[in-house]
């Protein structure tokens, strides 16, 4: 039997933090510029985490299952807003935080249902322990891949817009004409997933297996357990990448195959 | 409509076609004649042409052969009327890319323009002239019955230019309808049967 891990004070966490006062420090000394960022960004980290905890508590002590869909809907908006901060140049109007939004919202949910019907099987199958950590991990990378893809595809057809429009002046669809941007925005979106994959276990042990094992599991079951999220998290990417960028690359023309860049909104 | 409309209809007829700041612009077009496009820098002329291939959404009637656009998917009707950029894009990585799968399409036309052995260049290292040709040949090669070019000889030198004038000639000669612009009178000259005359996007008498 493994012993769990002893818990983690607050002074134990004070130690970490201060590696990053250390990487604030070299910022001023290397005159970065991203100090302040930094030092916000962990007091975000830190608010964010300590209140996620205090609210998947209540989640599991109520067992809810309509508390445990309402946080997964914060939760997807939250990602769809990510998604569309992320965007260089948005599609204009609502369809700017609607493609992105809706693509995780059916990726993500349609994943976590999966396996939590077929490999994770909690009782009951909605259970908050299980449905919101998957969904949670599931979204922060689907997020990444969605807004890649979307950034790529946008950003190819400014750049490629003769290429694109002469194709089109010769009779092509516009399907045919943004074949390459879409694939472009397709494998961008999904090299990241592929990476993760490839170097896992050799390059780095990933977040949630290090967390498992400290946390007392055995490193054969929290290898697993990673295995497994990282085939759902290439299953939503895929799902999601393809449901933005086609959307995307549908909204970006129109029924009569002309290229509509001016369905775009500036850059950052 | 009559089954004998399409024989007596122009090839090209544009009515009241608006998309600001260019219009209203009505124009007819038949087989085998040249319509030159004239006026100064930002007038539409360009924007005329796009309306024309239904790449930018416009208002009002165009029709071919007595047929109205929207009733043709676009692709086809741009298959048909066929527009040719100043600078045009290149997608792939070779010329021969570019070209329809006959070669004896294109081939000769190559020929005409002086780059006989360019099938197999890599695009990056075509000249802005060189670039110039190929579009013209790239768009003929696809036999449109319309062709709307672009200032097709605005980045040649004299001998270039005279060699795409001969490609407009010999396409005219077959029955294609050209609308070109241009900044050049002495190529309208040459090469129009009619003149259209654009400022700030409106027809003006041709002098």
């Amino acid at each position: 039997m493994i012993e769990t891990a002893e818990p983690l004070s607050w002074l134990d966490l004070a130690w970490s933090a201060a590696l990053i006062l250390l990487a604030g420090g070299l910022s001023v000394v290397w005159n970065l510029g991203i100090h302040r960022r930094l030092l916000i960004a962990a007091a975000r980290a830190t608010v964010q985490l300590l209140l996620l905890a205090l609210v998947l508590e209540a989640l599991f002590a109520t067992a809810s299952p309509w508390l445990t869909a309402a946080a997964a809907a914060v939760m997807l908006g939250f990602a769809g807003r990510e998604i569309f901060g992320r965007q260089d140049r948005r599609l204009a109007g609502g369809w700017g935080y609607g493609v992105g939004g809706a693509a995780i919202t059916v990726a993500a949910s349609v994943v976590t249902l999966f396996a939590l019907t077929t490999s994770v099987r909690p009782d009951p199958w909605y259970d908050a322990r299980y449905a919101i950590p998957l969904l949670g991990m599931i979204l922060g990378n689907v997020m990444t891949g969605i807004a890649v893809g979307l950034n790529t595809l946008t950003a190819a057809c400014a750049r490629e817009t003769a290429a694109i429009e002469a194709q089109l002046a010769l009779g092509a669809t516009r399907w045919e004409a943004l074949n390459a941007p879409i694939r472009h925005a397709l494998r961008t979106g999904l090299i990241g997933i592929v990476n993760s994959m490839a170097a896992a276990g050799i390059v780095f042990i990933p977040g949630m297996m290090t967390g498992q094992i400290l946390a007392g599991q055995s490193p054969e079951q929290a290898a697993r357990y990673q295995l497994l999220i990282l085939f759902l998290i290439a299953g939503a990417t895929a799902i999601g990448a393809v449901m933005a960028v086609l959307l995307a690359a549908a909204r970006l023309t129109d029924d009569r195959h002309r290229l509509r860049l001016d369905r775009l909104r500036g850059t950052k | 409509m009559p089954a004998d409309a399409s024989q007596s209809a122009p090839l090209l007829e544009a009515r009241d076609l608006s998309r600001p700041p260019l219009g209203p612009v009505s124009l007819t077009l038949g087989a085998g004649r040249c319509l030159a496009v004239t006026g100064p820098s930002g007038a539409g002329k360009s924007l005329l042409l796009r309306a024309l291939a239904d790449l930018d959404p416009a208002e009002g009637t165009v029709l071919f052969q007595g047929t109205e656009r929207r009733t043709l998917p676009a692709p086809e009707w741009r298959r048909r009327v066929c527009y040719v950029a100043a600078d045009s894009g290149w997608w792939a990585e070779t010329v021969a890319e570019h070209m329809p799968a006959d070669k004896a399409a294109w081939r000769p036309l190559m020929q005409a323009v002086g780059l006989s052995d360019a099938a197999d260049w890599p695009v990056s290292r075509l000249s802005s002239g060189e670039r110039q040709r190929l579009s013209v040949v790239r768009a003929l090669a696809r036999r449109p019955a319309v062709l709307l070019l672009d200032e097709p000889t605005a980045n040649l030198d004299a001998e270039a230019a005279a060699t795409v004038e001969a490609l407009i000639r010999h396409a005219l000669d077959d029955g294609t309808g050209i609308i070109l612009t241009s900044h050049d009178p002495a190529q309208v000259d040459r090469l129009a049967d009619h003149r259209l005359r654009l400022r700030a996007g409106h027809m003006e008498p041709a002098p």
